[in-house]
């Protein structure tokens, strides 16, 4: 039976780790090859980059930054934020990446999921999806570009067309609960899973050990992704794992 | 030196960087006597079956690792890498593969309740208790694949559940495969990759 993943999620800028990794013994706390290595240690499951360079120029070093931590750090890498070619694709997966998160191309173009579901397979592309609940719609509706822009697409019916495209994988990341620590949109995840059968990984909201543990039994995903709370060290890896594993859930 | 045969497939480098950790020498090569004079061979894979057949068969590779696996040469199969080693299979219409394990490649079942592919860390049971593999006994790996391989038990060393039983570590005597990436599968693939090197250093595949 498949584990449950627990993945951190790395913003990158300019080649440097931003919003302060926060673990004991890591004496640089930007370098993404020692944070990598440090979560790997932990027992993460799987780690996902996010590059918020501002320009095309920035970018290219998260090529040599996936080139390094592939050879360090031996788990699934799934690289996002600014990809929308096939050329890009295959430039991160020939450095090492695994998978490919995209998001604004995709909705500006969703051929692109085709695209790169041929060349490279359906299992490499993961298409994110950042989304908030519209109360006046009474539906999830995506936004793009970091989530400053509202579209016309609704979210589930968004997730099928692009599994429909070739998405082995969706990262859904509920702009509603992101940062707020209020724990996962659970309505979110359960519309989800009914409609797609591809796996799921829950963004967004994070905040304790019984967060983890609801989004895993209450919903379908099989995976959920966090950033502040392993990154200030207030939950381990080890900590999700184990309480995970007291509830009943599988875990690595 | 373990030759990494090169045939234009996904995961290579990565597979190359895993051996470069353990410090292991490998070259990257296509060239039939550099394979012939290699310690072992190691045969990646990504995508799917007919198009790798057809890569390695327009290398003129296909005569060349079936000899070398039947004279006794190492060989160590990788995900699709694995799946090329045996007789068949039926991805995209029936194709054949290298013979050098016996059965049949198929599609894991879509309508079992279980997503596919199968994609993430699964749990390996131990098959053959006296495996040097024995370590892998209940220890998680990294899983990419839409098929898998119907094996005689005789062949499989470890297994995961995923709807079906899937061979994960499977060997015939010098021939050995993994369907999961230990390339990706954290100190526990390393581990696997390490005892293959052990097997191939002492030259004792006897276990299997």
């Amino acid at each position: 039976m498949l584990a449950k993943r627990l993945i951190p999620c790395l913003d990158v800028a300019d080649g440097r780790v931003k919003k302060g990794v926060n673990f004991v013994n890591l004496t640089d706390v930007g370098d993404p090859v020692k944070i990598a290595a440090a979560y790997q240690q932990q027992g993460a499951d799987e780690l996902v980059f996010l590059d918020i360079s501002a320009t095309n120029e920035q970018r290219k070093t998260m090529t040599d930054i996936v080139e390094q931590v592939s050879a360090q750090v031996f788990m699934p890498l799934t690289i996002g934020g600014g990809i929308s070619s096939v050329t890009d694709m295959q430039r991160l997966l020939k450095a090492g990446a695994d998978k490919i998160a995209i998001n604004s191309a995709a909705v500006a173009d969703p051929t692109l999921i085709q695209a790169g579901a041929k060349k490279f397979g359906n299992q490499c592309i993961v298409v994110a999806i950042d989304t908030a609940f519209d109360e006046q719609a009474g539906q999830y509706r995506v936004y793009t570009h970091g989530g400053q822009q509202a579209t016309s697409f609704e979210a589930i019916a968004w997730a099928q067309k692009a599994v429909s495209l070739g998405a082995g994988e969706l990262l859904v990341t509920s702009m509603d609960r992101d940062g707020t620590k209020a724990g996962f949109d659970l309505r979110l995840y359960q519309q989800l899973g009914a409609a797609v059968n591809v796996p799921i990984i829950a963004s967004g909201g994070a905040g304790n050990l019984a967060d983890f543990t609801d989004v895993f039994q209450q919903s379908p995903v099989d995976g959920a992704l966090a950033a502040s709370v392993f990154h200030y060290g207030e939950l381990t890896i080890g900590q999700v794992k184990q309480s995970l594993k007291a509830k009943g859930v599988v875990v690595r | 030196m373990f030759a990494i045969v090169d045939y234009d497939t996904g995961n290579t480098r990565n597979l190359q960087k895993a051996f470069n950790y353990l410090q292991v020498p490998t070259q990257l090569t296509a060239d039939p006597d550099k394979l012939a004079a290699a310690d072992a061979v190691i045969l990646p894979g990504v995508g799917a079956f007919a198009a790798a057949m057809q890569a390695l068969r327009t290398r003129d590779l296909v005569p060349v690792l079936q000899q070398l696996g039947q004279a006794g040469k190492p060989v160590l199969g990788i995900c699709l890498g694995m799946q090329l080693l045996f007789e068949s299979s039926t991805e995209y219409g029936e194709h054949a593969g290298l013979g050098l394990l016996s059965g049949q490649v198929t599609a894991i079942p879509a309508n079992i309740g279980v997503k596919v592919p199968q994609m993430g860390w699964n749990e390996n049971e131990l098959q053959q208790s006296t495996s040097p593999f024995a370590g892998i006994d209940h220890e998680y790996t990294y899983f990419v694949h839409s098929y898998y391989a119907v094996s005689p038990a005789s062949q499989v060393v470890a297994s995961v559940q995923h709807g079906v039983q899937v061979p994960s570590i499977v060997q015939r005597q010098n021939v050995i495969g993994m369907q999961f990436h230990p390339e990706k599968s954290g100190q526990v693939g390393l581990a696997q990759l390490a005892t293959f090197k052990e097997m191939v250093s002492a030259n004792d595949f006897s276990s299997n």
